[in-house]
């Protein structure tokens, strides 16, 4: 260990911080140029919200894991009461509510959830005993854990909200062992059943998000906007891109949300293909840490919540990159740590600062003391 | 169950690791996807992306290209452009149509046949089409516009040029009018010239035929424009090529003159160069002011038109037939000639000319009538007589031979070619015989037979000429006109009697022309409307049945320059109110100074000139809808 730099600073998690540090770096050049080359009023809150947000990660990180283990179900109760609670305010307020106001802070719980919901069922893993794992009794108490909050949510109406939960529990469920052919079904329900949900499930406005990404052309200016928009944008980029605060789409406002949700097509249009590949790596590094955390992990527990919070993250990053570039509807989800927005940030972060905190505290293997 | 054995932790260790590689492999695969598809945008499909955020980013507004002028033989101006500021609506872009509309109408102090007219052409605009509010407005007004544009999303005001007709009604039939293009125009070419603001295409007469050449190149204004179409920069600006200007035969003002002679008359005057066949005049009143059509005629104003029975909407000239009369005497005379009748042979009038037991009466009693005296006095018997010696199937081809019953190939879409009757054209017809009763009644141009004015004009010019000229609208070189088949000897007897109608004993001799050394010589014409009975001679009584007035004539006597042909719709006689006029326009084009004297002498009497009389007729007829102009 080199003797200048003291102990406690070398023992930060450089690697995971670094990446980030990347990420966020570029998001804020984006956010400059998108502003029209000021700081104001995006790229500066974006950094500083990550340097707040990085030192509380740092903080989580020196948290054992039995704190977490600790916490998880008051966190989930918690949450459970106030998604209630944001829903009695909406209903009183008379229309649809999606935060709490602390006064200091709005909380918007079914963004925390998110992690939330795979600490919970992690720790359901952890406590199920391996004989039961094949059994019924794994089964009820994983789908009582996710139709509540996403009961709650959809009736916000929050449908992507919802599609995250599912997608948590179902990679944490996958990875705690579940008979693979649960899977399998479960992928030929959701065949079976998609056209029905969609024709009897969707608001007429969610159907139009689905038929538009279909065929954008069909509504070149309503909803499918979006998607040819973002499309010329990255297109237009090339391989190089436009340059450095070149670019038209963004800049004359053809690119609707081009510093949050379409933040990849801002940035695209102006570094081109190369600045895209140049993401998508900082993703693969940022990916490979948090599995890799979960496979060094030694505690069940440990290795679930890792990876269920690296897929978590996934899940952000998969829908709008897939959107960005037409391959999936519009949905209103952010890009980690690279679009603008203090509740998504917030929810990256959380899933950031636990796995580094299982970095940090591996445990003792099964059988072994701690 | 598949798996038998409940697992122990060992193995769900083992499966967590291979299941997470899996989820890594996954990922990764997501991953390559998302970069495949990045890279196929913006390397194969980046030319297409490339254009389609350039027409995202760039917006080219046209410029309206200056239409072509029209100017008349001497290069004067006919009609011209005006730069003028004005205002136009873009419906698809408006938020609230009656508010915008107000406002508007506050703002420039529209009235409410305006509103009226905005808010229909809004409703039929269809989105693409740019309804104008107001054109030709002064600064003060543009500007008061101007600095409401924000509260006034679809209002586009705009400087720009507009159509100018200096001469108004004047030249309205001659050269029609220009507006908007229409929705069924649109759909056939989809140019999008076709629905700039400002931009207008001929929509009647030469204004419409002549479009290819007077319509120009639209110049270009390339903008830089964000979502919400506001400008940011100005890239560059290419100017519009104004279109070429159309040189007519119209000497326009003898056109201007001839408008203004015919005062609250409806009639028309037709001039015709005896030596290259030009039209130097071609009037039909009342008209329309084309000025203000092409700025989009107002309900009132249109229904005024359209229901005045002096019909301004109608080219008289060319759309009106009327039963030439007496004007054909001359023509009837050569077909005379023609079929080895003497012109010197005499007829006796006794006030008319028994046929079988029916009388057909004459307008006198003129004693003994030879060619040239027959046609001075307008002697029917001689004319009767004679015309049912040869039969009118020997004289129809000498009126088609002048003109009559021809077509013109003049650029108007709309025009009347009238009737020469003869025995197949009436078999075809009616499927039965000619009778001699129809050779006397076609002889004194009554019956089936029906000519406009302009082809009497046609006719005087070629009797004045001898040559068969072919009358132009276009001032051009053409080759000299052929001669007629008849021979001078006989032109001469026709000629010489038109000269005693004005300058002998004849029934215009008080329209003589009073200039020195130029004499006109003429023939006058009075049409039946309604049949003689009853006492009613078609001298009084409603205007509507009263007989139309005609004259056609040529001057000088000698070595004729200028022909001519006047027509006065129930004017009740030639020699009462078409001489009177032809002498004038005549007297006008040897010396104008002279004959302007006596037009403003008349104009003063008849309360102004066209536009005074029109605003004037106008506001009355508001007033009797009982709304304030």
């Amino acid at each position: 260990m080199n003797s200048i730099v003291p102990a406690p600073i070398a023992a930060l998690p450089w690697r995971v911080i670094l990446i980030l540090f990347a990420l966020v770096a570029i998001g804020t050049t984006v956010l400059y140029s998108a502003a029209g080359g000021s700081f104001q009023p995006w790229a500066g809150k974006h950094m500083l919200r990550f340097l707040v947000l990085a030192a509380i990660t740092i903080v989580m990180s020196r948290m054992p894991l039995d704190f977490w283990k600790s916490i998880t179900f008051p966190l989930y109760g918690v949450l459970i009461l106030l998604l209630i609670a944001v829903e009695i305010v909406g209903f009183a307020g008379g229309g649809s509510q999606r935060w709490i106001n602390l006064g200091f802070i709005s909380i918007q719980p079914s963004e925390i959830m998110k992690p939330a919901i795979v600490l919970a069922a992690a720790w359901f893993f952890d406590k199920l005993p391996p004989g039961k794992i094949n059994t019924l009794d794994a089964i009820w108490p994983i789908v009582a854990l996710l139709v509540l909050p996403s009961f709650l949510v959809i009736i916000q109406p929050d449908f992507d909200a919802a599609l995250a939960y599912i997608f948590c529990v179902v990679v944490v469920a996958f990875l705690a062992g579940l008979p693979i052919i649960y899977f399998w079904a479960g992928g030929a329900a959701i065949a079976v059943l998609a056209p029905i949900v969609f024709f009897f499930g969707l608001r007429p406005y969610q159907q139009d998000r689905v038929l538009i990404f279909i065929n954008p052309e069909k509504d070149p200016l309503g909803a499918g906007y979006h998607i040819t928009q973002s499309k010329i944008a990255i297109g237009s980029g090339g391989i190089f891109g436009k340059g450095f605060g070149n670019g038209t789409q963004s800049h004359l406002d053809y690119l609707p949300e081009g510093h949050t949700d379409f933040i990849f097509a801002t940035m695209a249009e102006e570094w081109g293909l190369m600045g895209g590949i140049v993401i998508l790596f900082l993703y693969y590094l940022l990916m490979r840490w948090g599995l890799t955390v979960a496979m060094q992990s030694r505690t069940r527990y440990g290795q679930l919540v890792a990876a269920g919070l690296t897929c978590t993250i996934f899940f952000y990053m998969m829908i709008n990159l897939l959107m960005v570039v037409g391959f999936a509807p519009v949905a209103g989800l952010p890009l980690p740590f690279v679009s603008h927005g203090g509740s998504s940030m917030l929810t990256m972060m959380i899933c950031i600062g636990i796995i580094m905190s299982i970095e940090r505290h591996p445990g003792a293997r099964r059988g072994q003391l701690t | 169950m598949i798996e038998k054995r409940a697992p122990t932790s060992g193995q769900l260790d083992i499966s967590f690791s291979r299941r997470t590689a899996l989820v890594g492999g996954v990922q990764a695969t997501i991953g390559v996807v998302v970069a495949a598809r990045m890279g196929y945008i913006s390397i194969f499909e980046n030319e297409r992306y490339k254009l389609l955020s350039e027409s995202n980013r760039i917006n080219l507004t046209l410029i309206p290209p200056r239409r072509g002028w029209f100017i008349d033989r001497l290069g004067k101006p006919i009609a011209t452009n005006r730069a003028d500021f004005r205002v136009d609506i873009i419906p698809d872009r408006l938020v609230d149509k009656d508010a915008t509309v107000k406002t508007l109408a506050q703002l420039l102090s529209l009235n409410q046949d305006d509103v009226d007219r905005i808010l229909k052409e809004v409703t039929e605009a269809q989105g693409f089409q740019p309804v104008e509010v107001a054109s030709g407005l002064d600064y003060e007004s543009f500007a008061r516009v101007s600095v409401r544009l924000p509260d006034l999303p679809g209002v586009s005001p705009r400087q720009g040029f507009s159509r100018y007709y200096p001469s108004g009604a004047a030249v309205g039939h001659l050269l029609g009018y220009v507006g908007v293009v229409s929705a069924e125009e649109y759909k056939l070419k989809r140019d999008p010239l076709m629905i700039t603001p400002g931009f207008k295409i001929g929509k009647d007469a030469l204004e419409k035929a002549f479009e290819p050449q007077l319509q120009g190149k639209p110049g270009a204004r390339r903008t830089e424009v964000t979502a919400r179409g506001k400008i940011v920069r100005e890239l560059s600006t290419r100017n519009d090529t104004p279109g070429k200007p159309v040189q007519l035969a119209i000497n326009v003002d003898l056109q201007n003159f001839a408008a203004r002679r015919l005062g609250a008359e409806s009639g028309s005057v037709v001039v015709i160069d005896c030596l290259t066949g030009d039209i130097v005049a071609m009037v039909s009143m009342p008209c329309f002011d084309p000025n203000s059509f092409s700025e989009g005629i107002g309900r009132m104003e249109w229904e005024m038109l359209s229901k005045d029975e002096r019909v301004p909407l109608r080219n008289k000239s060319l759309q009106g037939l009327y039963p030439p009369g007496s004007t054909l005497k001359p023509m009837v005379g050569l077909a005379l000639m023609k079929n080895g009748v003497d012109p010197d042979e005499t007829v006796s009038c006794g006030g008319g000319y028994r046929l079988g037991n029916r009388v057909f009466k004459c307008l006198g009693r003129h004693g003994p009538m030879n060619m040239t005296s027959a046609i001075m006095k307008s002697c029917n018997t001689y004319f009767y007589s004679m015309s049912n010696r040869i039969g009118y199937d020997a004289i129809a081809p000498v009126a088609k031979d002048l003109g009559l019953g021809q077509r013109f190939p003049l650029p108007f879409a709309s025009q009347s070619f009238g009737t020469v009757p003869d025995s197949t054209w009436k078999m075809k017809k009616y499927g039965k015989d000619w009778s001699n009763a129809d050779t006397l009644n076609a002889a004194i141009g009554q019956g089936y037979m029906i000519a406009s004015p302009f082809q009497l004009a046609v006719m005087a010019s070629r009797i004045a000429s001898g040559l068969k000229l072919e009358p132009d609208i276009m001032l051009k070189k053409r080759k000299p006109a052929p001669h007629l088949i008849y021979p001078e000897e006989h032109l001469a007897v026709v000629r010489k009697g038109m000269d005693l109608v004005v300058n002998g004993a004849g029934t215009a001799v008080r329209s003589r022309l009073e200039l020195d050394g130029i004499q006109m010589a003429g023939k006058t014409g009075t049409a039946q409307v309604k049949a003689i009975k009853d006492g009613f001679r078609g001298k009084s009584g409603a205007w509507k049945y009263r007989d139309h007035g005609l004259f056609v004539c040529f001057a000088p006597t000698v070595n004729p320059r200028y022909a001519a042909s006047v027509v006065i719709e129930h004017g009740m006689g030639g020699a009462r109110a078409a001489a009177p006029v032809a002498k004038d326009v005549l007297t006008f084009l040897f010396d104008p100074d002279k004959a302007m004297a006596s037009l403003e002498a008349f104009e003063a009497g008849w309360g102004g000139g066209i536009q005074e009389r029109m605003d004037r007729q106008y506001a009355a007829f508001l007033a009797s809808r009982g709304s304030a102009p």
